[in-house]
Order: C-alpha cells, then sequence, then structure tokens
C-alpha cells in the first residue's frame, strides 16, 4: 500500500471493483428513474397506488422529526424483541440439546408451533400488558425470534461429527466442557443464520405490533395515520425508514457474524 | 518387560441392540507395553468396535477389559490412552495449535507449559510454521500428523488409531507409517493400530491380529519378526513378502475375501 502512483495490479484490482458493483449500480439507477418519471409519466400510476419517488423524498425530509422518533421507538421494540426472542431461543436450545428426550419429546410441537402466524396474537398481547405499553410489541418480535433460531441452534448444536464426541470422551471431558468445546462453537454458523432471518421477523412483529396500539408516536402509527389522511408520501417515506433500519440490523449482525467466525472457511475466504 | 499387560481382553463380546448382530465374540487379546499390535479383517470384523471399547467408548456386552491393569473406565477417566480416528476430528474453530493442546486444556495444564509441549509436538510431526493455521487450510496428510500430534500431546502410554491412514494416498500413507514409526521409537508408548492394509500391518507391526466377520473373531495372531527400525527398503526384504503372504492366507482362511466381496457389491448397488 503505497502513496504513490497505482501499481498496473492495484489498477486492475480497481477496475474489477468497479466492474463487481456496475450492473448494482445500474440497476439502483433504473429503478429510481422508473419509480420517478417511468410509472406515473408513462404507466399513469395513481400517487395513492405509488407516490413519486421526488415527493417520498421530500416527505422524508419535510417529516423528518416524527419519522425519526418513531423510527427510533419502533427500533427498540425491534431489537428489544431480537434479543429477547434469541436469547431465550437459544437458551431453550442448549437445554433441549442437553437432555435429548426431552427435546425429542418437544421437537415435533416446536416445529407445528413454528407454522403458527404470530401476528395474528398482536392484538391480543396488547390486552396483557396493556394498551400503551411497548413490551406488547416486543413479545411479538421476540416470538417471531424465537423459532427459527431455536431450530437452527438445536441443529447446529446436535448435528457434531460422532467421533469428536468420542474424542471428548476419550479426554473424560464433561458435558459441560463438550457443550463449551465443541457443541456451541459448532452451532454458531447455524446460530447466525438464523439471528440473520430473526432480525427481519423483529422488523415486521415491531411495525405490525404498532398497528394494535402501543405508544402514538411509533413507525407503524405514522404509516397508519398517514394513510389515513391520504398522505401517502408520508407513509412511503416511513416504510422506506423501516426497510433501512431492518438492513441496518442485518448487516450489524453480519458484521458481527464475520467477526465471530473468522475461523470459518467461508469467512477466511472472503477475505483473502 | 514383566508387570500387567498395557491392554488385557478376555471374552470380551459385543452384541448390538437386543438379540441383534454378534459384532464380536470370545476376544481374548494382551498387549505387552512397548509392542505395536495391528487389527485387521474385513469390513465388519468388529476392529473398529474393538479399538472402541478398549478405549471404554463403547461398552461390551460380556467380558473383561483391562487397560494399565485397571477397568477401561477408570484408565479413560485417568487419561491413560490417545485416540487417533480415520477423519482427523480437528475442530475448525481452533488452530492447529489449539487443537494439539486441546488435551492439555483438558488436563488443566498451565498456559506457558502447553505452549512448550505444542511446540515440542509440532517438530515432532514435523509441522513448526502451520501453529496458526486452520484445520481446513492444511492437506488431509497435515491433518492427519495434527492430530497425531493431538493424541501424543499429553504423553498417552497407549495410542489407539482407527485406521488413520485410510483416506490418504499410498503416498503420504507410506511416508506417515515412516514417521509413525520414528514416533513410536522415540516415545516408547503402545500402539494399537486397525488397518484393512495387509502391507502396512505387516510393516508397522511387532505383531498382526487376524480378525474375521459375523460374529468378529480373533482367528489368528502373526509375530512380525522384521529387524527394528523399519526401513523403506524393509517393504523390499523377501521376509516382508513371506509375513504378508502368511497374512493374506489367513485372512482367506477366514473367508474374508468372499465377504469383501458381498460389500463391494453392497456398496456399489447402493
Amino acid at each position: 500500500m503505497s502513496s504513490v502512483a497505482p501499481t498496473a495490479g492495484e489498477r486492475s484490482q480497481l477496475v474489477e471493483r468497479i466492474r463487481y458493483w456496475l450492473p448494482a449500480v445500474v440497476v439502483f439507477a433504473i429503478g429510481i428513474v422508473t419509480w420517478q418519471w417511468v410509472l406515473p409519466d408513462l404507466m399513469h400510476v395513481e400517487a395513492y397506488v405509488l407516490p413519486r419517488f421526488s415527493d417520498v423524498a421530500t416527505a422524508l425530509w419535510d417529516e423528518r422529526v416524527q419519522l425519526v422518533r418513531g423510527a427510533w421507538i419502533t427500533f427498540k421494540e425491534a431489537v428489544g424483541g431480537l434479543v429477547i426472542g434469541s436469547a431465550i431461543a437459544f437458551v431453550s436450545a442448549l437445554v433441549l440439546a442437553r437432555w435429548r428426550p426431552f427435546g425429542d419429546a418437544l421437537m415435533p410441537y416446536m416445529i407445528a408451533a413454528n407454522a403458527i402466524p404470530i401476528i395474528a396474537f398482536a392484538p391480543i398481547t396488547n390486552a396483557w400488558f396493556g394498551l400503551l405499553s411497548p413490551w406488547s410489541k416486543i413479545t411479538i418480535a421476540a416470538v417471531l425470534c424465537y423459532f427459527p433460531v431455536l431450530v437452527n441452534s438445536l441443529r447446529g448444536l446436535t448435528s457434531v461429527k460422532p467421533e469428536s464426541i468420542e474424542l471428548m470422551r476419550s479426554y473424560a471431558a464433561s458435558e459441560t466442557s463438550t457443550f463449551l468445546r465443541v457443541r456451541i462453537p459448532n452451532s454458531l454458523p447455524y446460530v447466525f443464520t438464523a439471528l440473520k432471518v430473526a432480525s427481519v421477523l423483529a422488523m415486521i412483529g415491531a411495525v405490525v405490533g404498532d398497528y394494535f396500539g402501543g405508544s402514538t408516536e411509533s413507525l407503524g402509527v405514522v404509516i397508519l395515520s398517514s394513510v389515513a389522511l391520504s398522505r401517502f408520501e408520508i407513509s412511503w417515506a416511513a416504510i422506506l425508514i423501516a426497510s433501512i433500519m431492518g438492513i441496518a440490523l442485518y448487516g450489524t449482525i453480519a458484521l458481527v457474524e464475520r467477526f465471530v467466525l473468522s475461523w470459518h472457511p467461508s469467512v477466511q475466504r472472503r477475505a483473502t | 518387560m514383566s508387570g500387567p499387560a498395557v491392554v488385557s481382553l478376555k471374552g470380551v463380546s459385543k452384541v448390538f441392540g437386543k438379540g441383534g448382530v454378534t459384532a464380536l465374540q470370545g476376544i481374548d487379546l494382551e498387549v505387552e507395553r512397548g509392542e505395536f499390535v495391528s487389527l485387521i479383517g474385513p469390513s465388519g470384523c468388529g476392529k473398529s468396535t474393538l479399538l472402541r471399547i478398549v478405549g471404554d467408548i463403547v461398552e461390551p456386552t460380556g467380558g473383561d477389559v483391562a487397560v494399565n491393569g485397571k477397568p477401561a473406565r477408570r484408565a479413560r477417566l485417568d487419561r491413560d490412552y490417545g485416540i487417533v480416528f480415520q477423519a482427523p476430528v480437528l475442530y475448525d474453530w481452533r488452530t492447529v495449535a489449539k487443537n494439539i493442546a486441546l488435551p492439555l486444556e483438558m488436563l488443566d495444564l498451565d498456559r506457558s507449559k502447553r505452549a512448550k509441549r505444542v511446540d515440542e509436538m509440532l517438530d515432532l510431526v514435523e509441522l513448526t510454521g502451520f501453529e496458526k493455521h486452520h484445520p481446513w487450510q492444511l492437506s488431509g496428510g497435515m491433518q492427519q500428523r495434527v492430530s497425531i500430534a493431538r493424541a501424543l500431546s499429553f504423553s498417552p502410554a497407549l495410542l489407539l488409531m482407527d485406521e488413520p491412514f485410510g483416506a490418504l494416498d499410498e503416498m503420504t500413507r507410506e511416508r506417515l507409517n515412516m514417521e509413525l514409526l520414528r514416533i513410536w521409537a522415540e516415545t516408547g508408548s503402545t500402539v494399537i493400530f486397525v488397518t484393512h492394509s495387509i502391507s502396512e500391518a505387516v510393516f508397522l507391526s511387532t505383531r498382526v491380529v487376524v480378525m474375521s466377520a459375523r460374529p468378529g473373531r480373533i482367528t489368528s495372531v502373526v509375530p512380525i519378526d522384521l529387524a527394528q527400525p523399519r526401513t523403506y527398503e524393509t517393504r523390499e526384504d523377501a521376509r516382508f513378502f513371506e509375513l504378508v503372504t502368511q497374512v493374506r492366507e489367513q485372512l482367506h482362511a477366514t473367508g474374508a475375501d468372499e465377504v469383501e466381496e458381498t460389500l463391494a457389491h453392497d456398496e456399489g448397488a447402493s
């Protein structure tokens, strides 16, 4: 890495980079152009269906105070739900992996429970925690995160080569030691895959939870009330913010994953 | 050398499942200190199961197992043996050095002693410079050397090896055979070695135990009187060929080829 003129190798690397990102940039540009001009002007898509991009961008700026305040409330609900739901799920997975007959007995129900449309409970959780409590929404987000994290963690904890366990047995290792040294490290790639899925679910849970009550300033309520007032550009601006938060949450987990799983072949190959 | 045998098996049997397959029947075997004993036989003769019984990883259905004069379970809890599997069984999240240090960690050895021992082991298996690598960055042969280093790191008196070189190419295998013999001579340990290669068994061992399948039994024991230390020339020795022939005939007498053929057929069909 010298500060003088780039070498041929560095330049070709730059070209390589541009070539890699160019298609994505082109798609982005086409998307914006379509949103701004093609849909409203050429295809006569009405503003209540999809407002023009520049209108959404203006709303984003004009309503920034309201949007940021709402986003912060909803973001806290999503992160709270993600952390609580995933933590309980991982602990459950540890218990089920440690006492297998117990796990085998419960697993079918866990998988069945995974199919429950948890969102359907949103109005009911308000009855549990009170209409204004953030906990109803945190609960929805947490329950949504619970099952994918549980199922994946359990798979990671139990899909260990028999010889790995035999080896620990040959060292007269305790059950705890086997978990710490073999099962838990083995589960981490599975856990992170589940956390990334869960981060998206947590965001959905928090926004949809907003629709049924809680703070009147949350992002979900902003969406709901702007639709009621036919201010669709504000609704879209809020949705855009919710998406950005979702991506940020996902990205953060992916970053932590790269750090924690620095030993993993997939991470190291990407780095070199 | 007098004193109790390192491994003493009396009438050991193993049945899998209730009234199921008899994997082993009436196994009697004594292994003295410093011996290199190979178990050879067709697939399904229970040689790997027998090794696991010695290591108290599998419990026998009947018979007595003593390791260093103790019940097998006591010997395992005392960490009397090191084990090497056919697959290297290294932990991807640990570096080479930390994989080798695993048993030392289990023994609660302090950090500096651990580091010193790991360096010695890396030197022994000629992998100095690779301590910071992760297992998947190494070739199959190097991975298996790491797993041998790990098994030897805490100086167990007994080394149990379950087809450790079975998945390697012929060249690597012969080189690791030489390395293993050098390590065996240097450490003075006792080795029980499972293989299905006749020449490997003859080349390495002081005694070859021939087993038959269904049920798994010991059909004969062939003492190997080739001169020590064994060298690359050993494989060209007339006596080497005689012994290979002798072991092969013993194997054939058990109907091993028939079993191998049916197994090969089964595998081809699946």
